[in-house]
Protein backbone atom coordinates (compact mmCIF):
# COMPACT_ATOMS: atom_id res chain seq x y z
CA UNK A 1 0.00 0.00 0.00
CA UNK A 2 2.79 2.08 1.24
CA UNK A 3 4.69 1.46 -1.86
CA UNK A 4 1.45 1.98 -4.02
CA UNK A 5 0.91 5.36 -2.27
CA UNK A 6 4.65 6.77 -3.37
CA UNK A 7 4.82 5.39 -6.27
CA UNK A 8 1.20 7.61 -7.40
CA UNK A 9 3.39 11.17 -5.37
CA UNK A 10 6.40 10.57 -7.17
CA UNK A 11 4.28 10.06 -10.85
CA UNK A 12 2.05 12.98 -9.97
CA UNK A 13 5.20 15.30 -8.99
CA UNK A 14 6.76 13.92 -12.58
CA UNK A 15 3.93 15.10 -14.38
CA UNK A 16 3.53 18.32 -12.25
CA UNK A 17 7.69 19.56 -13.07
CA UNK A 18 6.83 18.46 -17.00
CA UNK A 19 4.02 20.85 -17.54
CA UNK A 20 4.89 23.43 -14.94
CA UNK A 21 8.74 23.59 -16.87
CA UNK A 22 6.73 23.78 -20.95
CA UNK A 23 3.97 26.48 -19.48
CA UNK A 24 7.35 28.09 -17.78
CA UNK A 25 9.85 28.34 -20.79
CA UNK A 26 7.52 28.36 -23.67
CA UNK A 27 3.80 29.86 -22.81
CA UNK A 28 4.58 32.21 -20.20
CA UNK A 29 7.25 34.41 -22.40
CA UNK A 30 5.07 34.43 -25.20
CA UNK A 31 2.15 35.73 -23.32
CA UNK A 32 4.55 38.19 -21.63
CA UNK A 33 5.51 39.72 -24.46
CA UNK A 34 2.35 40.01 -25.78
CA UNK A 35 0.86 41.86 -22.74
CA UNK A 36 4.10 44.28 -22.25
CA UNK A 37 3.43 45.32 -25.77
CA UNK A 38 -0.07 46.14 -25.26
CA UNK A 39 0.28 47.07 -21.52
CA UNK A 40 -0.52 51.14 -21.89
CA UNK A 41 -2.99 50.64 -24.38
CA UNK A 42 -2.65 50.51 -28.23
CA UNK A 43 -1.70 53.98 -27.99
CA UNK A 44 1.61 53.40 -27.60
CA UNK A 45 1.86 50.56 -29.45
CA UNK A 46 0.51 52.00 -32.16
CA UNK A 47 3.52 54.77 -32.28
CA UNK A 48 5.99 52.20 -31.56
CA UNK A 49 4.78 50.39 -34.91
CA UNK A 50 3.94 53.37 -37.01
CA UNK A 51 7.94 54.78 -36.45
CA UNK A 52 8.81 55.32 -40.20
CA UNK A 53 12.09 53.03 -39.45
CA UNK A 54 9.97 50.46 -37.53
CA UNK A 55 7.59 49.53 -40.57
CA UNK A 56 10.24 50.32 -42.92
CA UNK A 57 12.16 47.72 -41.45
CA UNK A 58 9.66 45.23 -41.40
CA UNK A 59 8.20 45.51 -44.91
CA UNK A 60 12.09 45.46 -45.74
CA UNK A 61 12.24 41.85 -44.02
CA UNK A 62 9.58 40.39 -45.41
CA UNK A 63 10.41 41.33 -48.99
CA UNK A 64 13.32 40.02 -48.62
CA UNK A 65 12.55 36.87 -47.18
CA UNK A 66 9.68 36.42 -50.18
CA UNK A 67 12.71 36.93 -52.85
CA UNK A 68 15.14 34.28 -50.46
CA UNK A 69 11.72 32.17 -50.63
CA UNK A 70 11.69 32.17 -54.14
CA UNK A 71 15.04 31.42 -54.79
CA UNK A 72 15.00 28.55 -52.58
CA UNK A 73 11.80 27.36 -53.53
CA UNK A 74 13.48 26.66 -57.29
CA UNK A 75 16.67 25.45 -56.00
CA UNK A 76 15.55 23.35 -53.74
CA UNK A 77 12.93 21.57 -55.99
CA UNK A 78 15.63 20.99 -58.25
CA UNK A 79 17.89 19.91 -55.83
CA UNK A 80 15.47 17.95 -53.94
CA UNK A 81 14.90 16.35 -57.64
CA UNK A 82 18.31 15.36 -58.88
CA UNK A 83 18.80 13.86 -55.53
CA UNK A 84 16.36 11.08 -55.43
CA UNK A 85 16.28 10.44 -58.89
CA UNK A 86 19.15 10.53 -60.07
CA UNK A 87 22.34 8.17 -59.30
CA UNK A 88 25.59 9.79 -59.89
CA UNK A 89 28.98 10.19 -58.42
CA UNK A 90 28.67 12.03 -54.61
CA UNK A 91 24.97 12.12 -54.87
CA UNK A 92 25.51 10.49 -50.67
CA UNK A 93 27.87 13.55 -49.65
CA UNK A 94 25.87 16.27 -51.36
CA UNK A 95 22.76 14.54 -49.84
CA UNK A 96 24.75 14.54 -46.40
CA UNK A 97 25.35 18.63 -47.02
CA UNK A 98 22.72 19.56 -47.42
CA UNK A 99 21.86 19.54 -43.56
CA UNK A 100 25.09 21.64 -42.99
CA UNK A 101 23.08 25.26 -42.77
CA UNK A 102 21.63 23.83 -39.67
CA UNK A 103 24.32 22.43 -38.55
CA UNK A 104 26.80 25.53 -38.59
CA UNK A 105 26.71 28.64 -36.28
CA UNK A 106 24.45 31.48 -37.96
CA UNK A 107 26.95 33.94 -36.95
CA UNK A 108 29.85 31.62 -38.95
CA UNK A 109 27.48 31.63 -41.71
CA UNK A 110 27.57 35.41 -41.83
CA UNK A 111 31.25 35.59 -41.42
CA UNK A 112 31.61 33.02 -44.78
CA UNK A 113 29.75 35.54 -46.95
CA UNK A 114 31.41 38.73 -45.29
CA UNK A 115 34.34 37.02 -46.50
CA UNK A 116 33.51 35.45 -49.34
CA UNK A 117 31.82 38.73 -50.96
CA UNK A 118 33.58 41.58 -48.52
CA UNK A 119 34.90 44.15 -50.24
CA UNK A 120 39.03 42.87 -49.96
CA UNK A 121 37.89 39.89 -51.78
CA UNK A 122 37.83 38.36 -55.52
CA UNK A 123 34.17 38.01 -55.95
CA UNK A 124 33.70 41.31 -53.79
CA UNK A 125 35.84 43.30 -56.28
CA UNK A 126 34.69 41.74 -59.36
CA UNK A 127 31.03 42.88 -58.57
CA UNK A 128 32.22 46.20 -57.68
CA UNK A 129 33.89 46.82 -60.93
CA UNK A 130 30.53 45.58 -62.85
CA UNK A 131 29.18 48.43 -60.27
CA UNK A 132 27.37 45.72 -58.20
CA UNK A 133 26.98 46.33 -54.31
CA UNK A 134 26.70 42.90 -52.49
CA UNK A 135 28.26 43.42 -49.04
CA UNK A 136 25.72 45.88 -46.41
CA UNK A 137 23.33 46.06 -48.60
CA UNK A 138 20.12 44.27 -49.86
CA UNK A 139 22.08 41.17 -51.92
CA UNK A 140 24.22 39.96 -48.80
CA UNK A 141 20.90 40.02 -46.69
CA UNK A 142 19.01 37.72 -49.22
CA UNK A 143 22.46 35.49 -49.66
CA UNK A 144 22.48 35.28 -46.17
CA UNK A 145 18.40 34.10 -46.02
CA UNK A 146 19.04 32.22 -49.03
CA UNK A 147 21.99 30.02 -47.17
CA UNK A 148 20.09 29.77 -43.48
CA UNK A 149 17.05 28.17 -44.61
CA UNK A 150 18.32 25.82 -47.85
CA UNK A 151 17.72 23.24 -46.42
CA UNK A 152 14.12 23.22 -45.92
CA UNK A 153 12.12 22.80 -49.13
CA UNK A 154 14.94 19.67 -50.08
CA UNK A 155 13.96 18.21 -47.08
CA UNK A 156 10.20 18.80 -47.51
CA UNK A 157 10.02 17.61 -50.83
CA UNK A 158 12.13 14.35 -50.99
CA UNK A 159 10.21 12.21 -48.86
CA UNK A 160 7.33 13.23 -51.38
CA UNK A 161 9.09 12.34 -54.10
CA UNK A 162 10.71 8.63 -52.56
CA UNK A 163 6.80 7.90 -51.71
CA UNK A 164 5.64 8.62 -54.89
CA UNK A 165 4.41 6.01 -57.21
CA UNK A 166 6.59 5.32 -60.32
CA UNK A 167 3.49 3.54 -62.06
CA UNK A 168 1.43 6.91 -62.29
CA UNK A 169 4.27 8.63 -64.59
CA UNK A 170 4.85 5.61 -66.52
CA UNK A 171 1.40 5.40 -67.46
CA UNK A 172 1.83 9.17 -68.41
CA UNK A 173 4.55 8.25 -70.64
CA UNK A 174 2.88 5.27 -72.03
CA UNK A 175 -0.13 7.71 -73.00
CA UNK A 176 1.98 9.52 -74.95
CA UNK A 177 2.59 12.53 -72.83
CA UNK A 178 5.69 14.25 -73.03
CA UNK A 179 8.77 15.09 -70.47
CA UNK A 180 7.56 18.24 -69.48
CA UNK A 181 3.87 17.57 -69.86
CA UNK A 182 4.35 14.76 -67.15
CA UNK A 183 6.27 16.54 -65.30
CA UNK A 184 3.91 19.35 -65.11
CA UNK A 185 0.77 17.03 -64.66
CA UNK A 186 1.92 14.01 -62.64
CA UNK A 187 4.89 14.95 -60.82
CA UNK A 188 4.59 18.51 -59.73
CA UNK A 189 1.14 18.23 -57.89
CA UNK A 190 2.07 15.49 -55.87
CA UNK A 191 5.51 17.67 -54.72
CA UNK A 192 3.29 20.80 -54.31
CA UNK A 193 2.71 20.21 -50.67
CA UNK A 194 5.99 19.26 -49.64
CA UNK A 195 7.33 22.52 -51.13
CA UNK A 196 4.40 24.72 -49.99
CA UNK A 197 5.09 23.31 -46.16
CA UNK A 198 8.92 23.89 -47.13
CA UNK A 199 8.41 27.51 -48.53
CA UNK A 200 6.76 28.83 -45.39
CA UNK A 201 9.14 27.34 -43.52
CA UNK A 202 11.70 29.24 -45.07
CA UNK A 203 9.72 31.92 -44.80
CA UNK A 204 9.52 32.01 -41.33
CA UNK A 205 12.75 31.41 -40.34
CA UNK A 206 13.87 34.04 -42.96
CA UNK A 207 11.47 36.34 -40.87
CA UNK A 208 13.28 35.14 -37.85
CA UNK A 209 17.07 35.36 -39.04
CA UNK A 210 19.54 37.68 -36.77
CA UNK A 211 23.07 35.89 -36.64
CA UNK A 212 23.90 35.63 -40.56
CA UNK A 213 22.26 39.15 -41.27
CA UNK A 214 23.66 41.12 -38.80
CA UNK A 215 26.99 40.71 -39.85
CA UNK A 216 26.92 41.42 -43.88
CA UNK A 217 23.58 43.89 -43.89
CA UNK A 218 25.25 47.18 -42.95
CA UNK A 219 22.37 47.75 -40.74
CA UNK A 220 21.56 51.07 -42.13
CA UNK A 221 18.30 52.25 -40.80
CA UNK A 222 15.52 52.25 -43.41
CA UNK A 223 17.78 51.43 -46.06
CA UNK A 224 19.55 47.61 -44.90
CA UNK A 225 18.03 47.54 -41.63
CA UNK A 226 15.46 44.36 -40.97
CA UNK A 227 12.86 43.61 -38.34
CA UNK A 228 15.47 41.62 -35.82
CA UNK A 229 18.23 44.20 -36.23
CA UNK A 230 16.01 46.67 -35.21
CA UNK A 231 14.43 44.94 -32.18
CA UNK A 232 17.87 44.31 -31.37
CA UNK A 233 19.25 47.99 -31.83
CA UNK A 234 15.62 48.78 -29.80
CA UNK A 235 17.18 46.39 -26.87
CA UNK A 236 20.09 48.30 -26.88
CA UNK A 237 18.83 51.53 -26.73
CA UNK A 238 16.80 50.84 -23.84
CA UNK A 239 13.53 50.59 -25.49
CA UNK A 240 11.88 47.77 -24.28
CA UNK A 241 8.30 48.55 -25.52
CA UNK A 242 9.22 49.53 -28.83
CA UNK A 243 11.37 46.05 -29.35
CA UNK A 244 7.89 44.35 -27.98
CA UNK A 245 5.64 46.19 -30.49
CA UNK A 246 7.58 45.46 -33.79
CA UNK A 247 8.28 41.54 -32.26
CA UNK A 248 4.46 41.38 -31.65
CA UNK A 249 3.98 42.36 -35.14
CA UNK A 250 6.49 39.79 -36.20
CA UNK A 251 5.45 37.05 -33.71
CA UNK A 252 2.00 37.41 -35.27
CA UNK A 253 2.95 36.86 -38.56
CA UNK A 254 5.22 33.39 -37.63
CA UNK A 255 2.57 32.15 -35.78
CA UNK A 256 -0.03 32.41 -38.68
CA UNK A 257 2.54 30.52 -41.23
CA UNK A 258 3.11 27.88 -38.54
CA UNK A 259 -0.54 27.15 -38.26
CA UNK A 260 -0.88 27.33 -41.90
CA UNK A 261 1.96 24.68 -42.15
CA UNK A 262 -0.09 22.47 -39.89
CA UNK A 263 -2.99 22.63 -42.06
CA UNK A 264 -1.31 21.26 -45.21
CA UNK A 265 0.58 18.95 -43.12
CA UNK A 266 -2.66 17.29 -41.70
CA UNK A 267 -4.70 17.81 -44.70
CA UNK A 268 -1.68 15.90 -46.39
CA UNK A 269 -1.88 13.41 -43.64
CA UNK A 270 -5.45 13.30 -43.93
CA UNK A 271 -6.15 12.43 -47.41
CA UNK B 1 19.03 17.09 -69.53
CA UNK B 2 19.98 15.08 -66.55
CA UNK B 3 23.64 16.13 -67.05
CA UNK B 4 22.69 19.60 -67.21
CA UNK B 5 20.26 19.14 -63.64
CA UNK B 6 23.44 17.29 -62.13
CA UNK B 7 25.41 20.08 -63.31
CA UNK B 8 23.71 23.12 -62.24
CA UNK B 9 23.46 21.01 -58.13
CA UNK B 10 26.99 20.66 -58.10
CA UNK B 11 27.05 24.45 -58.90
CA UNK B 12 24.78 25.36 -56.44
CA UNK B 13 26.20 23.42 -53.31
CA UNK B 14 29.96 23.80 -54.66
CA UNK B 15 29.04 28.04 -54.24
CA UNK B 16 26.46 28.31 -51.65
CA UNK B 17 28.21 25.20 -49.11
CA UNK B 18 31.90 24.28 -50.03
CA UNK B 19 33.14 27.78 -50.98
CA UNK B 20 32.38 29.41 -47.94
CA UNK B 21 33.30 26.32 -45.75
CA UNK B 22 36.71 25.89 -47.48
CA UNK B 23 36.89 29.95 -47.03
CA UNK B 24 36.89 29.48 -43.24
CA UNK B 25 39.50 27.53 -43.28
CA UNK B 26 41.65 29.27 -45.38
CA UNK B 27 40.90 32.39 -44.14
CA UNK B 28 42.14 30.94 -40.67
CA UNK B 29 45.58 30.34 -41.40
CA UNK B 30 46.36 33.76 -43.92
CA UNK B 31 48.78 34.73 -41.05
CA UNK B 32 50.07 31.16 -40.69
CA UNK B 33 49.64 28.67 -37.82
CA UNK B 34 51.19 31.72 -35.07
CA UNK B 35 47.84 33.78 -36.45
CA UNK B 36 45.52 31.18 -35.55
CA UNK B 37 46.89 30.26 -32.13
CA UNK B 38 47.32 34.28 -31.35
CA UNK B 39 43.73 34.43 -32.33
CA UNK B 40 42.25 31.42 -29.91
CA UNK B 41 44.99 31.95 -27.44
CA UNK B 42 43.69 35.51 -26.30
CA UNK B 43 42.20 35.14 -22.91
CA UNK B 44 38.71 36.16 -24.33
CA UNK B 45 38.67 33.60 -26.81
CA UNK B 46 39.64 30.92 -24.04
CA UNK B 47 37.01 32.27 -21.94
CA UNK B 48 34.28 32.57 -24.76
CA UNK B 49 34.87 29.07 -25.76
CA UNK B 50 34.34 27.90 -21.89
CA UNK B 51 31.06 29.46 -21.86
CA UNK B 52 30.14 27.78 -24.76
CA UNK B 53 30.87 24.20 -23.71
CA UNK B 54 29.22 24.98 -20.47
CA UNK B 55 25.36 26.32 -22.04
CA UNK B 56 25.88 23.22 -24.27
CA UNK B 57 26.53 20.52 -21.84
CA UNK B 58 23.58 21.92 -19.26
CA UNK B 59 21.49 22.80 -22.03
CA UNK B 60 21.76 19.27 -23.59
CA UNK B 61 21.34 17.57 -20.22
CA UNK B 62 18.19 19.23 -19.10
CA UNK B 63 16.68 19.74 -22.96
CA UNK B 64 17.47 15.73 -23.23
CA UNK B 65 15.70 15.20 -20.30
CA UNK B 66 12.65 17.05 -20.10
CA UNK B 67 12.19 16.35 -23.61
CA UNK B 68 12.15 12.76 -23.53
CA UNK B 69 9.55 12.84 -20.82
CA UNK B 70 7.87 15.44 -22.44
CA UNK B 71 7.13 13.05 -25.52
CA UNK B 72 6.11 10.56 -23.61
CA UNK B 73 3.70 12.51 -21.74
CA UNK B 74 2.08 13.89 -25.26
CA UNK B 75 2.00 10.52 -26.61
CA UNK B 76 0.87 8.41 -23.92
CA UNK B 77 -0.42 9.97 -21.16
CA UNK B 78 -4.20 9.59 -20.90
CA UNK B 79 -4.02 11.96 -18.06
CA UNK B 80 -4.35 14.85 -20.27
CA UNK B 81 -7.51 15.04 -22.64
CA UNK B 82 -7.49 14.94 -26.35
CA UNK B 83 -7.95 18.51 -26.87
CA UNK B 84 -5.56 19.39 -24.70
CA UNK B 85 -2.82 17.37 -25.83
CA UNK B 86 -3.55 18.54 -29.45
CA UNK B 87 -3.07 22.55 -28.20
CA UNK B 88 0.41 21.48 -26.59
CA UNK B 89 1.62 19.26 -29.51
CA UNK B 90 1.21 22.69 -31.69
CA UNK B 91 2.36 25.08 -28.29
CA UNK B 92 6.17 22.86 -28.90
CA UNK B 93 6.54 23.98 -32.14
CA UNK B 94 6.28 27.61 -31.52
CA UNK B 95 10.26 28.30 -30.42
CA UNK B 96 10.56 27.73 -34.34
CA UNK B 97 8.72 30.44 -35.00
CA UNK B 98 9.81 32.66 -33.15
CA UNK B 99 13.18 34.91 -33.76
CA UNK B 100 15.82 34.06 -31.72
CA UNK B 101 16.24 37.87 -30.72
CA UNK B 102 12.58 38.13 -29.48
CA UNK B 103 12.99 34.80 -27.70
CA UNK B 104 16.03 36.84 -26.01
CA UNK B 105 13.49 40.21 -25.20
CA UNK B 106 10.94 37.81 -23.53
CA UNK B 107 13.48 36.61 -21.32
CA UNK B 108 15.08 40.12 -20.38
CA UNK B 109 11.13 41.42 -20.03
CA UNK B 110 10.20 38.55 -17.81
CA UNK B 111 13.48 38.40 -15.86
CA UNK B 112 15.40 41.42 -16.15
CA UNK B 113 16.09 43.75 -13.74
CA UNK B 114 13.51 45.95 -13.97
CA UNK B 115 10.46 43.23 -13.69
CA UNK B 116 9.00 42.04 -10.83
CA UNK B 117 10.67 38.23 -11.07
CA UNK B 118 13.96 39.44 -11.66
CA UNK B 119 14.08 42.07 -9.24
CA UNK B 120 13.17 39.24 -6.44
CA UNK B 121 16.04 36.80 -7.94
CA UNK B 122 18.20 40.13 -7.81
CA UNK B 123 17.50 40.57 -4.00
CA UNK B 124 17.91 36.60 -2.86
CA UNK B 125 21.53 37.24 -5.06
CA UNK B 126 20.54 35.33 -8.20
CA UNK B 127 21.63 37.06 -11.30
CA UNK B 128 19.76 35.95 -13.84
CA UNK B 129 19.79 38.33 -16.97
CA UNK B 130 23.56 39.47 -18.10
CA UNK B 131 24.53 36.01 -16.39
CA UNK B 132 25.14 31.91 -16.75
CA UNK B 133 21.43 31.10 -16.34
CA UNK B 134 19.81 33.62 -18.40
CA UNK B 135 21.87 32.50 -21.00
CA UNK B 136 21.20 28.78 -20.30
CA UNK B 137 17.21 29.56 -20.57
CA UNK B 138 17.63 31.71 -23.65
CA UNK B 139 19.06 28.30 -24.86
CA UNK B 140 16.78 26.27 -23.40
CA UNK B 141 14.04 27.58 -25.48
CA UNK B 142 15.47 28.16 -28.42
CA UNK B 143 16.42 24.23 -28.47
CA UNK B 144 13.07 22.90 -26.61
CA UNK B 145 11.26 21.63 -29.97
CA UNK B 146 14.18 19.64 -31.39
CA UNK B 147 14.05 16.39 -29.02
CA UNK B 148 10.46 15.98 -28.38
CA UNK B 149 9.78 16.09 -32.45
CA UNK B 150 12.57 13.69 -32.61
CA UNK B 151 10.92 11.29 -30.14
CA UNK B 152 7.44 11.94 -30.69
CA UNK B 153 7.01 9.84 -34.24
CA UNK B 154 9.01 6.72 -32.82
CA UNK B 155 6.37 6.29 -29.99
CA UNK B 156 3.82 6.72 -31.86
CA UNK B 157 4.90 4.02 -34.64
CA UNK B 158 5.95 1.50 -32.17
CA UNK B 159 2.41 1.85 -30.37
CA UNK B 160 2.12 1.24 -26.61
CA UNK B 161 0.96 -2.48 -27.01
CA UNK B 162 4.22 -3.77 -25.57
CA UNK B 163 4.54 -1.61 -22.88
CA UNK B 164 1.01 -2.71 -21.80
CA UNK B 165 2.11 -6.30 -22.44
CA UNK B 166 4.91 -5.33 -19.86
CA UNK B 167 3.09 -3.35 -17.55
CA UNK B 168 0.25 -6.59 -17.07
CA UNK B 169 3.26 -8.69 -16.65
CA UNK B 170 4.16 -6.50 -13.61
CA UNK B 171 7.15 -5.00 -14.61
CA UNK B 172 7.34 -0.99 -13.07
CA UNK B 173 7.19 1.90 -14.94
CA UNK B 174 11.20 2.51 -14.66
CA UNK B 175 11.37 -1.11 -15.88
CA UNK B 176 9.44 -0.78 -18.65
CA UNK B 177 10.91 2.41 -19.95
CA UNK B 178 14.57 1.02 -19.69
CA UNK B 179 13.73 -2.34 -21.26
CA UNK B 180 10.94 -1.70 -23.30
CA UNK B 181 10.63 1.79 -24.48
CA UNK B 182 14.10 2.96 -24.27
CA UNK B 183 15.67 0.56 -26.92
CA UNK B 184 13.17 1.49 -29.92
CA UNK B 185 13.35 5.50 -29.06
CA UNK B 186 17.61 4.89 -28.43
CA UNK B 187 18.59 6.48 -31.80
CA UNK B 188 15.90 8.69 -32.12
CA UNK B 189 17.07 10.28 -28.44
CA UNK B 190 20.54 10.64 -30.11
CA UNK B 191 20.09 12.49 -32.83
CA UNK B 192 17.95 14.64 -30.35
CA UNK B 193 20.87 14.79 -29.07
CA UNK B 194 23.40 16.42 -31.74
CA UNK B 195 20.85 18.39 -33.00
CA UNK B 196 20.91 20.15 -29.22
CA UNK B 197 24.24 20.41 -29.02
CA UNK B 198 24.65 22.07 -32.55
CA UNK B 199 21.84 24.09 -32.08
CA UNK B 200 23.25 25.22 -28.88
CA UNK B 201 26.57 25.34 -29.96
CA UNK B 202 25.51 27.85 -32.37
CA UNK B 203 23.10 29.79 -31.06
CA UNK B 204 23.52 33.90 -31.24
CA UNK B 205 20.76 36.30 -31.24
CA UNK B 206 18.70 34.79 -28.10
CA UNK B 207 22.23 34.88 -26.22
CA UNK B 208 23.39 38.04 -27.40
CA UNK B 209 20.33 39.88 -26.44
CA UNK B 210 20.26 37.91 -23.09
CA UNK B 211 24.00 38.04 -21.98
CA UNK B 212 24.64 41.26 -22.48
CA UNK B 213 27.95 40.18 -24.65
CA UNK B 214 30.33 41.46 -21.31
CA UNK B 215 33.84 40.01 -22.48
CA UNK B 216 35.41 37.51 -20.25
CA UNK B 217 32.38 37.15 -18.21
CA UNK B 218 29.38 36.55 -20.48
CA UNK B 219 30.82 36.05 -24.29
CA UNK B 220 29.98 32.88 -25.81
CA UNK B 221 32.07 31.93 -29.30
CA UNK B 222 29.05 33.12 -31.47
CA UNK B 223 29.07 36.55 -29.65
CA UNK B 224 33.22 36.86 -29.97
CA UNK B 225 32.71 36.26 -33.28
CA UNK B 226 30.36 38.71 -33.46
CA UNK B 227 32.48 40.96 -31.79
CA UNK B 228 35.52 40.54 -33.30
CA UNK B 229 33.60 41.33 -36.72
CA UNK B 230 32.17 44.47 -35.30
CA UNK B 231 35.73 45.57 -34.29
CA UNK B 232 37.36 44.54 -38.16
CA UNK B 233 39.27 42.15 -36.43
CA UNK B 234 38.67 39.57 -38.95
CA UNK B 235 41.62 36.99 -38.63
CA UNK B 236 40.27 36.75 -34.94
CA UNK B 237 36.80 36.02 -35.60
CA UNK B 238 37.81 33.72 -38.27
CA UNK B 239 40.10 31.24 -35.85
CA UNK B 240 37.22 31.14 -33.41
CA UNK B 241 34.54 30.76 -36.20
CA UNK B 242 37.16 27.99 -37.55
CA UNK B 243 36.73 25.74 -34.02
CA UNK B 244 32.73 26.54 -34.34
CA UNK B 245 32.77 25.22 -37.98
CA UNK B 246 35.27 22.52 -37.00
CA UNK B 247 32.63 21.45 -34.40
CA UNK B 248 29.34 21.67 -36.67
CA UNK B 249 31.37 19.58 -39.86
CA UNK B 250 31.66 16.61 -36.57
CA UNK B 251 28.36 17.07 -35.56
CA UNK B 252 27.43 16.56 -39.30
CA UNK B 253 29.03 13.57 -39.69
CA UNK B 254 27.57 12.11 -36.32
CA UNK B 255 23.71 13.33 -37.73
CA UNK B 256 24.32 10.93 -40.78
CA UNK B 257 25.55 7.72 -38.59
CA UNK B 258 23.00 8.26 -36.09
CA UNK B 259 20.29 8.91 -39.41
CA UNK B 260 21.55 5.43 -40.67
CA UNK B 261 21.23 3.56 -37.26
CA UNK B 262 17.76 4.75 -36.54
CA UNK B 263 16.41 4.17 -40.51
CA UNK B 264 17.47 0.52 -39.27
CA UNK B 265 16.27 0.15 -36.12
Amino acid sequence: MNAIFRSRWWSFGFRTTIMLYFVLLIVLPIIGIYTQSFELGWQPFWDSVSDPLAWRSVLLTIRLSVIATVINVLLGTMIGWVLIRYRFPGRRLLNSLVDLPFALPTAVGGLMILLLLGPNSFAGGLAEKFGIEIVFHEPAIVIAMVFVTFPFVIRAVQPLLEELDKSEEEASYTLGASKSRTFFHVIFPSMLPGILSGAMLAFSRALAEFGAVVLVAGNIPGKTLIASVYIFGEIESDNPQGAAAVSVLLLTLSFIILWAVNLVQTRRLGK
Amino acid sequence: MKKLWITLTYLVFILLLVVPIVKIFTGAWQEGWSGFIEALSRKQSLHALMMTGMIVVIVTAINTIFGVMLALYLVRATWLGRRLKQLLNSVVDLPFAVSPVIGGLMIVLMLGPSSIMGAFFEDIGFKVVYALPGMVLATLFVTFPLMVREVMPLLQEIGSQQEEAASTLGAYSWYTFWHVTWPSIRWGVIYGIVLTVARSLGEFGAVLVVSGNIMNKTQTATTLVYQDVENFNVTAANGVALVLAAFSVGLLLIMEWAKKRKEVH
